[in-house]
């Protein structure tokens, strides 16, 4: 078992980044491995509760059948997903980051750090990938 | 405790916003708890080496922007003993003259990224 | 000598920048480091058969190990008989394995 700790940066809907990164910690949650996630700047608002879906009228589709993501649902499953494999998912966001978008209301299971923190998550871990953005 | 190298080629993105490059933000506030850490600038973001940069004099209606001082940042990290390297083939394709650069940075040539990487236990891409 | 793994995640035809990232490959693997180039997102349309991007064409055959993210290609109705010679199609696991290796990364 590692510790890996990934630090994201891109908001919800405007990154390849993001599903990437949803897919990186799920694979190493399934492989047993214990992560970190320093949500960066606008990657603080991936977490936040007040997401909420829509229908599509474009695609035809209800609001149910178009069942669009809302990140923070993938971030709640991967917490979840976690706890059942008995591995750690720390799911940090940069405090000023949330504060000066507004998005304090996240999903529970997530906390509130500074680049400190990431720091020290780096130093305890195995391996570490920074996801910047353009 | 690991050596660690903010690589960082994105530049201005968030600048006026923010009211700093928040790569090199991230950077200093690690400094500042300790870390062991340098900064490599590469592509556009030569340009942060650059003397006399100045965003400010933006107005929204009757709200003013106070806006990014990246000349006081970059001397800022230089001052907390952040060695701060700049690649030299990028300066000189964007036609930057050593001249116009902050004192207290390291040019470093393309071909020497290697070796600067060796030197370091962990790499953050900004 | 180290291992490295870097993540070549846009394509050279959205990114201009991409040249120095190839060529960082290239120094490291002939330095004698271990290398893994991960390609990921529109990282994977150089790796098309027929794309026209000689810089990356360098990076296969050599000691570098070039790899393509499967559901990145899938994504783009790339096909493993498509693929470029020398670039294997891998899970994103790879790339997890890599890091919990302590691999040191470099996204792009």
């Amino acid at each position: 078992m590692a510790t890996i700790t990934i630090g994201i940066m891109d908001p919800p809907y405007e990154s390849a980044n993001t599903p990437t990164a949803f897919r990186l910690v799920e694979a190493a949650i399934r492989k047993g491995h214990n992560v970190n996630v320093f949500c960066y700047e606008g990657a603080t608002a991936l977490g936040y509760a007040g997401q909420k879906q829509h229908p599509n009228a474009v695609h035809g589709m209800t609001l149910e059948e178009e069942d669009h993501p809302n990140p923070k649902e993938w971030v709640k499953s991967l917490l979840a997903f976690a706890t059942e494999k008995n591995v750690k998912l720390v799911w940090c966001n940069c405090g000023l980051c949330v504060d000066e978008r507004g998005v304090e209301n996240q999903v529970e299971g997530t906390c509130r750090g500074s680049p400190v923190d990431a720091w020290k998550y780096c130093e305890a871990s195995d391996g570490v990938l920074m996801i910047g953005t353009q | 405790m690991a050596r660690y190298l903010s690589i960082i080629d994105s530049a201005y993105r968030a600048t006026i916003e923010e009211q700093d490059d928040t790569a090199v933000w991230f950077t200093h506030a690690m400094k500042n708890g300790g870390a062991d850490i340098s900064i490599l600038l590469r592509g556009d973001a030569v340009n942060y080496a650059v003397l006399n940069q100045d965003a400010k004099g933006l107005r929204f209606g009757s709200r003013a922007v106070k806006g990014p001082d990246m000349v006081r940042d970059v001397k800022a990290v230089i001052d907390k003993k952040v060695p701060l390297y700049v690649v030299s083939d990028d300066l000189a394709e964007r036609g930057i003259q050593p001249s116009q650069l902050i004192p207290g940075i390291e040019q470093v040539q393309r071909s020497a990224i290697p070796k600067l990487l060796e030197n370091h236990d962990r790499v953050l891409t900004w | 000598m180290s291992r490295y793994l870097l993540i070549q995640s846009k394509s050279p035809w959205e990114s201009g920048d991409i040249g120095h990232f190839y060529s960082l490959a290239r120094d490291l693997g002939q330095a004698g480091n271990d290398v893994t180039f991960f390609l990921v997102q529109n990282g994977v349309m150089s790796a098309r058969n027929g794309a026209k991007d000689a810089a990356f064409d360098q990076l296969l055959g050599s000691k570098i190990r070039v790899l393509a993210d499967d559901f990145s290609l899938r994504e783009r109705a790339i096909n493993r008989e498509t693929l470029k010679g020398g670039v294997s199609v891998s899970p994103i696991d790879e790339v997890v394995d890599l890091l919990a290796g302590s691999a040191k990364a470099l996204w792009h």
